[in-house]
């Protein structure tokens, strides 16, 4: 296309936006490692445990999340309306209720159940006809 | 004088049609994307409510070694990475660079792919299969599945090369590899979760 076509012009501004440059990639990129490398010598020096672990992986995992939909996928940078973020909070907000609620019922389910022995289980899946 | 603006107007109209177009695809795709989030999600509730029930099995501890996984993790982000300068070059409508940046996104992914199937290989000679506990179960089909998309991944990257070759740079095939880019990002996605929530955690017990 020549550079007189003002529908080009336009059209090629607007992808910038939408696309991104080499600067948003290789900074995704640093930091996505950064990241990654943060969880990795957490967990194998072991530098806390339980809980406190538990909440500052998942949290470097859900930075790295975002880091990604900025920096690779651009996300945030389409213009109005926009609907990309708007499916993106619904799939997010699917994904907490299903994965939450699973957790949440099955751990009342275990709660409740009867405790049974290692024996007790292995009859009950052989009378179930599954089990070794 | 008023023929050409009445040209010019005509080609506006045409190029922001064929915008439109190519924006409705991709967010046709990305709605694609969402719904294979939720997917996995499912796939994530299941091992999580799994991941204790080793049935005198073994548990992530002891099966995972973590800078295996790590190594399997840069390979997977390097690729996402080298993948996003793919879409840069072919931007510039620079073939060349276009074919090298997704060929070695292509060896990237293959690698990665190569050294999960080792992994599984190895778990499966062990007596470690899916059908060992149910732990196994939902790890297997968690990764596996991820594991799948990959390789549809490849195959898909293998055919538009060819025809980036062939063709050159058309508009479908520009759209393709923005839609391709997109896809391999949102594995890159998936797996980060993977990492942390399978592997890191299962170590870390």
């Amino acid at each position: 296309m020549s550079e007189s076509n003002p529908g080009a012009i336009i059209s090629r501004h607007q992808s910038d936006r939408e696309h991104g440059t080499y600067a948003s990639y290789i900074t995704g990129f640093i930091l996505s490692v950064v990241l990654t490398m943060a969880t990795y010598l957490t967990v194998v020096q072991h530098m806390l445990s339980g809980y406190a672990l538990l909440i500052l992986i998942l949290g470097l995992a859900v930075v790295q999340f975002l880091v990604q939909l900025f920096f690779f996928l651009h996300l945030g940078r389409e213009t109005k309306p926009r609907w990309k973020l708007l499916v993106l909070f619904f799939m997010i907000m699917v994904v907490l209720i299903l994965v939450l609620g699973s957790l949440w019922i099955m751990y009342n389910l275990n709660y409740r159940m009867m405790p049974m022995s290692q024996q007790q289980v292995n009859m009950y899946m052989q009378s179930q006809g599954g089990g070794f | 004088m008023s023929d050409a603006i009445a040209v010019a107007e005509q080609r506006i109209a045409r190029s922001d049609e064929r915008h439109e177009e190519d924006t409705k695809t991709i967010f046709g795709f990305w709605v694609y994307i969402m719904t294979d989030c939720v997917l996995f999600s499912a796939l994530f509730a299941t091992y999580a409510v799994l991941h204790n029930n080793t049935f005198g099995g073994p548990s992530g501890g002891d099966i995972f070694s973590a800078p295996y996984v790590l190594a399997e993790t840069l390979v997977l982000l390097t690729s996402s990475f080298t993948c996003g300068l793919g879409i840069l070059a072919a931007r510039q409508k620079s073939k060349a660079l276009t074919m090298l940046w997704f060929g070695i996104t292509f060896l990237l992914g293959l690698t990665f792919l190569t050294l999960e199937i080792h992994e599984f290989r190895n778990l499966v000679h062990d007596g470690d299969s899916w059908r060992r506990s149910g732990f196994l179960s939902a790890f297997f089909t968690l990764v596996g599945t991820h594991g799948l998309h990959i390789a549809t991944g490849l195959l898909w990257m293998s055919v538009l090369m060819t025809n980036v070759w062939k063709r050159g740079f058309t508009r479908k095939t520009l759209r393709q590899l923005n839609l391709l880019s997109m896809f391999w990002h949102f594995l890159d996605i998936v797996w980060i979760f993977i990492f942390t929530i399978v592997y890191m955690l299962g170590v870390a017990k």
